[in-house]
């Protein structure tokens, strides 16, 4: 995790939030820095994390992981950390029986279905343990990414009801967290992409989202992050809701600053 | 304007944006027409039941009729609480039958009922909720129906939302700016123009509307945590402001170039003494004086 970036959400492995949906957004360049910090930032917080990961492989993860200071495997070994690895088991739907339940059924059906089998995976993974001893402190449903569902033939509706029925089960019943991530295609216009977008920033209480600079490549400016906490409108903190800074990834961190004080240009 | 909304029956439509979110608005109205002695029915899909009965006191939340769509909406945990007539069903059991109060129904959000439902038999379904009275023909009096419907406007194309809005007899479209939420009123009356309106609001814990004149002062400092406030004018090598002693003396002096009735005196009439002028010159003792032409070499 990067402490810079609990700094500006005001989070520290200590004191984690519950009940809340994150919705890491990316456009114009890669946003997957975030994923890796809020990886890492829930095992170290003591979380049972479920990942769903449809981009990148274990291995990979893994790896990103431990330059923050965290073991993948030695999480999984614990229980701690249930990992759906989606590039693997893709191709596994294949090989198996017709009748047997898989995660991404909706692969090997011809008609646009919905994805219950995938929600269902979550569950159980994040089903509390039976013997009443509550060994991590929250549940948490990490995807990266959401936009790929898309990619696979799955409608936005579909993959909205998905995420619904995560929010109702981890946020709701078990009082747990939701990160995900989603690209925007800025102006490609992608009709489903939106819809998904937009309905998931409906749905979130944070959104963080990274985006390119305007100006184009910089080596020293890498992108810029805008918060937007989704308050409601009672809510006294309604001027300092939404912060714009600008990033440049490092190789084990990343620095945050305020727009145009790099210190490459002061 | 704000608070007349609940005034007249019919489709009330609150559109709403990512950074601007409606339930607060939702809720304050829903507040209104408890206090109001309504009968209030919610069709929640997006968020928890008690998430949304938040911030109510008990005895408001006494008197909500809620209908948890939030938990299973597609039966997918099998828990057979499935509803009968399906989406449409619940909406059309919405309306009570017995009680003669008018009826308010908020439904959050409009936007989940479009994505799941054809636009034709929403519309058609939210058409008869308005106007079922007419057709029963039983003797039962005219019930008042109103129905808020929570819009998230970024979620539907054009058509689908222009065929709400022509169904709608108010719309109300929420902005702001500077951290204070304006909303944008249309109102649509019978057989008169449409009224447009733009009002500038706060919304207390309490849920209660707070309706103010206009929008908030741009000069007002922002109490941002992030910035630090630095007072420029300290550590000032000079004088930004003058004290009314040196004020005065400014006042008084008058600048070379401003043309006076004296100095146009001085110019248009000069005085007899002054009429011819000459030049002395005495050069220095020990002046270069060149006799020759200076521009002998010029060819000239």
């Amino acid at each position: 995790m990067f402490p810079e970036l609990n700094n500006l959400l005001n989070a520290t492995p200590d004191k984690v939030d519950q009940g809340k949906l994150t919705l890491l957004c990316d456009a114009k360049t890669d946003g997957s820095f975030l994923v890796h910090h809020f990886l890492s930032f829930y095992l170290k917080a003591n979380c049972k994390v479920c990942f769903v990961a449809l981009i990148q492989s274990f291995s990979h993860y893994n790896i990103v992981g431990q330059k923050l200071g965290v073991s993948l495997t030695t999480a999984r070994e614990r229980g701690q950390l249930v990992f759906f690895e989606g590039l693997r088991s893709s191709v596994d739907v294949f090989f198996r029986a017709k009748g047997e339940p898989h995660p991404l059924q909706f692969l090997r059906e011809a008609s646009a279905g919905n994805l219950q089998p995938l929600y269902e995976f979550v569950r159980e993974a994040l089903r509390p343990e039976d013997n009443g001893e509550a060994a991590w402190r929250c549940p948490v449903l990490l995807v990266d990414d959401l936009s790929v569902l898309l990619s696979l033939g799955m409608g936005a509706v579909a993959v909205l009801d998905f995420v619904h029925y995560c929010r109702a089960t981890v946020c709701w019943k078990l009082q747990g967290n939701i990160v995900a991530l989603v690209h925007d295609s800025g102006d490609t216009q992608d009709e489903e992409n939106d819809i998904l977008l937009n309905g998931l920033s409906h749905q979130s209480h944070l959104i963080l989202r990274a985006e390119g600079l305007a100006t184009g490549f910089c080596r020293d400016v890498h992108g810029q992050l805008r918060i937007l906490w989704r308050r409601p409108l009672w809510h006294p903190a309604q001027r300092d809701r939404s912060l714009t800074y600008q990033y440049k990834i490092q190789d084990k961190t990343v620095s945050f600053f305020a727009k145009g004080m790099s210190p490459a240009v002061l | 304007m704000l608070e007349s909304l609940l005034a007249v029956s019919g489709l009330v439509l609150l559109r709403d944006s990512v950074q601007w979110e409606g339930r607060s608005l939702l809720k304050a109205l829903i507040k209104k027409s408890v206090l109001c002695g309504e009968q209030v029915h919610i069709l929640g899909c997006e968020v928890s039941e008690e998430e949304f009965r938040e911030g109510f006191d008990a005895s408001i939340n006494s008197q909500l009729v809620y209908l948890d769509l939030y938990r299973d909406p597609l039966n997918w945990s099998k828990t057979g609480e499935a509803f009968p007539g399906g989406l449409l069903g619940v909406l059309r059991a919405m309306r009570g039958k017995t009680d003669p109060r008018p009826v308010t129904i908020a439904l959050d959000s409009l936007s989940w009922l479009l994505l799941h439902l054809p636009c034709t038999t929403l519309c058609q379904t939210l058409y008869a909720l308005n106007y079922q009275d007419s057709s029963l023909g039983d003797s039962s009096p005219v019930q008042q129906v109103r129905v808020l419907g929570l819009l998230h406007e970024e979620l539907h194309g054009p058509g689908p939302v222009g065929a709400l809005s022509s169904l709608a007899q108010s719309e109300v479209t929420l902005s702001g700016t500077a951290g204070q939420a304006s909303a944008h009123i249309l109102y649509r009356r019978p057989q008169q123009h449409p009224t447009v309106k733009t009002q500038w609001f706060s919304i207390r814990p309490d849920f209660s509307l707070d309706l103010q004149g206009g929008p908030p002062l741009a000069s007002q400092p922002h109490p941002d945590p992030h910035i630090f406030q630095v007072d420029p004018t300290t550590h000032l090598t000079f004088n930004l402001h003058l004290s009314k002693k040196e004020k005065e003396a400014k006042d008084n002096l008058t600048l070379p170039f401003q043309f006076s009735s004296e100095k146009q005196q001085a110019l248009l009439c000069p005085s007899l003494g002054q009429a011819t002028s000459y030049i002395f010159y005495e050069p220095d003792v020990y002046d270069d004086l060149d006799q020759e032409d200076p521009d002998d070499d010029l060819d000239i």
